[in-house]
């Protein structure tokens, strides 16, 4: 895997080519849902570009983090509330 | 708690920011610019994931001030190089969060540390956000934005052989469709809720702008097999877990798609919080709230300048220009903002065209159900939320817009939904004056109904416990406000 | 049931108590709010229904406010958001226990359940608190809800028995018997009660009635659920709530039925500007995770501010004008309107239908804020504000200690 960067999300390991958004990167690894909403419903990216507040995970430790918003870094660990 | 202090600070780094950035610097003044995005070039020239920077974050948070790599997008490279050339500071990945003062700025970073910036002059280059409008469905993920899409997609997103449906208003339709189809995608329809007629006019009116006419003529090229709906908007979507049907209403039709994803928006809204917050006037317009500036993109506050799209959506080129016009009028080179000045007016004749044409129809407030999830953040409906009289009533007792994204999603479709039937076009309803073709463009917003404008507090955006800690002790930076430009005086009698 | 008009000037939660409870004992109510209900200080608040001793008339009216929410806990509908929760006084140190003991002592004789914690049974409720506090206090009997729902509810309920709720409607004079609105048109009515907070001086002609704004900031984060189980507040609170520093701040946290942390509090005399104000957020939030660190990394989604209608002896007015007895006041509960809402509207309308009151009226009396103004001219600074001051015309009461 030259060149690119892994992740761990949600226990799984994923890489991916740099540049690549974590929601980008948990999109394509899964369906689009990320999160689940307060009543409970599934919830994925809207806006990609950080306004909705719709593909919040915890970012290293970071909860409520944008992840159309944070590129992916080597190392990165990523747990959801899917 | 880092202070940086600069001559001019430019909020935002797309068309409008670099522009002015660059006007700036060669006025003669030290520049920086800030951006909340990882990558220069705003949203419409936001680089392709593969060409983007390695990610900028992994050593220390000010790495991401380096310039963008050679991959960047065309033109927002050309902007930078020419903002460099004069010594201009870029600082990405920068949240702004709060102005104390007028002066000065309060940002985060993307690792949580702080910084404040103090300048004499600011020019608010925010741009602005899609404008979704809630249907039943459109919470099911697999539904994005247009530009949101396209920005996954820029992100790394994979789109190869996904069916996709776009539906919503404005030639960005289009232009999506286009990229979509270059990556790979199966566009299954594009539903434009204008009619026909309106988009029609539109086309012919280009002849005056005969580069904008070639590009349409490309995009139709290339669109020629994907099927293009007018008067058509979905009303429904549907699917387990995430979106596998959508419902479109097309003239008397009812069409269903079966599909991967559907990116959906009507039209773009500007970002005027930071203005608002910072005490600019606003006034309305047919975009929603814009921000008021005068003829050298002065706002209210005479510190304070604002170019692109929060002074009324018009696309690149006239955010470009009131760009110039914003860093040129900042740094007292009047001379050269005038000149900006007059293509700045020449572009703005065309985004008056753009807001005609694509014009949202009243039908489509009827799109949301009693039971269609408005506010996505607290799940609060349609029907808790138009028994409220205010939206700062439905605030207090529905927490419709109290979660996360503040308001920004639910805040411009209710504004959309709540509106009386709009003015007569021409009926101008602003509530200061914007000088330079104001008249024409300042239409159709009625009244304030109470559902727009709700005050806006500090933090702008959710920021953490610590950074505002940290924030909060660092003393003010003491110096006063420095008066604007001597040269300003004389030129703008 | 008597039969009378009443008119109530105020739609916050004070007003809407008052309006629910004069409705149900046979009003014929009307209630006028200026703006929309339920948006002044009420919105701005926090939301404890919680029992305070910094005084005796300050515990009884607390008391009866509490045990009134209490009975009617179960009914109310979830949008009002309540919760259980509980208060734990925190301590910091040995002499804070040793307040928080003689508080436990002076609960228990009015009967109110209070359970004196010792570290370990601290950390046992709330494990996240940093290490090396020295115990608390622990009152099960408090509970936290939301004010502008709450607020709706009781509004509701006086709807259903008549009333008439007029939004949008201000009164620019009221008088024994009667309102004049901002429009020019008279009310009138067997009874005007005005519940407008800190307007209430404004609106009537009471010598000596001073409500002064005492500015509040509030944050709440994002939902992270699972932080604290109880409202928290440091032992030091009510010595920072009545101190006479231009700005304080005390440790407040309460857990919110949403998951989210709601962060107080600060209080500030003399700033009448609603701006938000960084200096002060920073102290106020740096006080809370002193005792909470695991708040350092949760988002604030939104802070406010708010004005908390203050009298000079942090006790609200409840009863008639005096020389006006068709004129009522309501107002002044400072930071604790929503807990002792329902106990004013009880002590209000007991005393209007010459009922026993179910507690002393007296301290609540406006007059003896006239007695304070008149009494205060010659009394050295420094003095206790109203300690002193003999409330003379009273008759004697059934409740004189």
């Amino acid at each position: 895997m030259e060149n690119r960067l892994q992740l761990t999300i949600d226990g799984r390991t994923v890489w991916v080519a740099p540049g690549t958004t974590v929601a980008a990167a948990w999109v394509d690894l899964h369906a689009p849902a990320i999160r689940r909403s307060v009543a409970g419903q599934p919830r994925g990216p809207l806006c990609g570009m950080g306004i909705c507040y719709e593909c919040r995970a915890t970012v290293d430790g970071h909860p409520h983090t944008r992840t159309c918003q944070t590129p992916c870094r080597d190392g990165m660990t990523i747990t959801t509330d899917r | 708690m880092r202070e940086v202090r600069c001559d001019v600070l430019v909020v935002g780094a797309g068309p409008a920011g670099l522009a002015a950035a660059a006007a700036a610097a060669e006025g003669g003044q030290s520049v920086i610019v800030l951006d909340e995005n990882p990558h220069l070039g705003g949203q419409i020239w936001r680089p392709q994931a593969a060409e983007a920077n390695q990610p900028s974050r992994s050593v220390s948070p000010r790495a991401a001030a380096a310039p963008p790599s050679a991959h960047a997008h065309r033109r927002a490279h050309a902007w930078h190089q020419r903002a460099q050339k004069r010594g201009v500071i870029f600082e990405t990945g920068m949240t702004l969060f709060d102005a104390p003062r007028t002066d000065h700025l309060l940002a985060v970073d993307a690792a949580g540390q702080a910084s404040a910036f103090s300048a004499q002059q600011v020019i608010l280059a925010t741009g602005a956000a899609e404008r979704f409008l809630p249907f039943p469905g459109w919470t099911l993920p697999g539904v994005m934005g247009v530009g949101g899409l396209q920005a996954m997609v820029k992100g790394g997103m994979a789109v190869r052989g996904k069916r996709i449906l776009l539906a919503g208003t404005g030639p960005l339709l289009l232009a999506v469709a286009a990229f979509l189809l270059d990556h790979g995608a199966h566009v299954v329809g594009i539903a434009e809720q204008a009619s026909r007629a309106a988009v029609r006019r539109f086309g012919t009116s280009l002849w005056r702008h005969p580069n904008k006419l070639v590009q349409a003529a490309r995009l139709f090229t290339r669109l020629r097999a994907v099927p293009l709906l007018h008067d058509a908007w979905p009303t429904q979507a549907e699917g387990f877990g995430r979106v596998e049907q959508v419902r479109v209403a097309a003239g008397d039709r009812c069409q269903e798609f079966d599909v991967d994803l559907l990116a959906c928006a009507f039209g773009l809204v500007p970002r005027t919080e930071l203005a608002r917050l910072m005490g600019c006037a606003t006034q309305s317009h047919i975009d929603g709230e814009i921000v008021a500036v005068d003829r050298w993109q002065r706002t209210t506050v005479a510190t304070v300048w604002c170019a692109g799209e929060p002074t009324g959506i018009g696309g690149v080129d006239l955010a470009v220009a009131e760009g110039l016009v914003a860093g040129y009028a900042a740094s007292g080179a009047f001379k050269r903002a005038g000149r900006a000045a007059r293509r700045r007016d020449r572009a703005r004749a065309f985004a008056e065209r753009l807001d005609r044409a694509y014009a949202l129809r009243p039908a489509l407030r009827a799109l949301p159900t009693d039971a269609t999830v408005v506010c996505r953040c607290e799940d609060v409906t349609w029907q808790a939320i138009r028994a409220q009289p205010t939206i700062r009533q439905a605030k207090l007792q529905t927490r419709c817009g109290m979660g996360p994204c503040q308001g920004r999603i639910c805040g411009p479709a209710l504004a959309f939904l709540t509106r009386a039937t709009p003015a007569a076009p021409g009926t101008a309803t602003q509530t200061t004056t914007r000088p330079t073709a104001a008249t024409t463009s300042s239409h159709a917003a009625g009244p304030s109904t109470g559902w727009t404008g709700d005050r806006v507090r500090p933090p702008l955006v959710p920021v953490a416990v610590n950074v505002l800690i940290g924030a909060g002790q660092a003393p003010l930076a003491n110096h006063q406000p420095s008066p604007a430009p001597s040269r300003h005086q004389e030129i703008s009698l | 049931m008597k039969q009378f008009d009443a008119i109530v000037v105020g739609g916050g939660i004070v007003g809407a108590a008052c309006a629910e409870a004069l409705a149900h004992v046979g009003g014929t109510v009307r209630l006028l709010e200026r703006g929309h209900i339920a948006g002044g200080a009420t919105a701005a608040g926090m939301g404890h229904v919680l029992v305070l001793d910094d005084s005796d008339a300050q515990l009884a009216l607390t008391r009866i406010g509490r045990s009134l929410w209490t009975e009617r806990w179960s009914h109310l509908p979830p949008a009002v958001e309540r919760d259980a929760c509980g208060t734990i006084w925190v301590a910091a140190d040995e002499a804070e226990l040793e307040a928080a003991s003689r508080r436990a002592t002076a609960y228990a004789a009015h009967g109110i359940e209070a359970e004196l914690l010792d570290a370990e049974a601290l950390y046992g409720h709330e494990p996240r608190l940093r290490r090396g506090l020295a115990g608390g206090l622990r009152i099960p009997g408090d509970r936290v809800l939301y004010p502008p729902t709450a607020t709706r509810h009781l509004l509701d309920r006086a709807v259903a028995a008549g009333a008439v709720i007029l939004e949008r409607t201000p009164v620019q004079r009221a008088g024994n018997g009667h309102v004049d609105l901002a429009d020019g048109n008279r009310f009138e009515a067997d009874l005007v009660v005005i519940a407008a907070g800190l307007a209430t001086p404004m609106l009537v002609d009471v010598p000596g009635l001073v409500i002064r704004p005492k500015k509040g900031h509030l944050s709440i984060t994002a939902r992270c659920p699972g932080l604290l189980r109880h409202q928290l507040i440091e032992l030091g609170y009510l010595t920072s709530a009545h101190g006479d520093e231009a700005a304080s701040v005390a440790f407040n946290l309460q857990p919110r039925a949403t998951g989210q942390i709601l962060i107080g509090s600060s209080r500030q005399l003399d700033d009448n500007e609603p701006h938000v104000d960084q200096g002060i957020v920073a102290r106020m939030l740096a006080r809370a995770t002193e005792y909470l660190p695991a708040l350092g990394n949760v988002p604030i989604v939104r802070t406010w501010t708010g004005f908390r209608p203050a009298t000079p002896d942090h006790l609200p007015v409840i009863g008639p004008v005096p020389g006006a007895p068709r004129l009522w006041l309501a107002a002044g509960h400072e930071g604790f309107g929503i807990a002792t809402a329902l106990g004013t509207a009880r002590l209000l309308v007991d005393q209007w239908l010459d009922r026993q009151p179910t507690i002393d009226p007296r301290p609540f009396r406006v007059e003896r804020l006239s007695a304070t103004h008149r009494a205060t001219a010659c009394v050295p600074r420094g003095a206790p504000e109203c300690a002193a001051v003999p409330d003379q015309d009273s008759p004697p009461s059934p409740f004189a200690a």
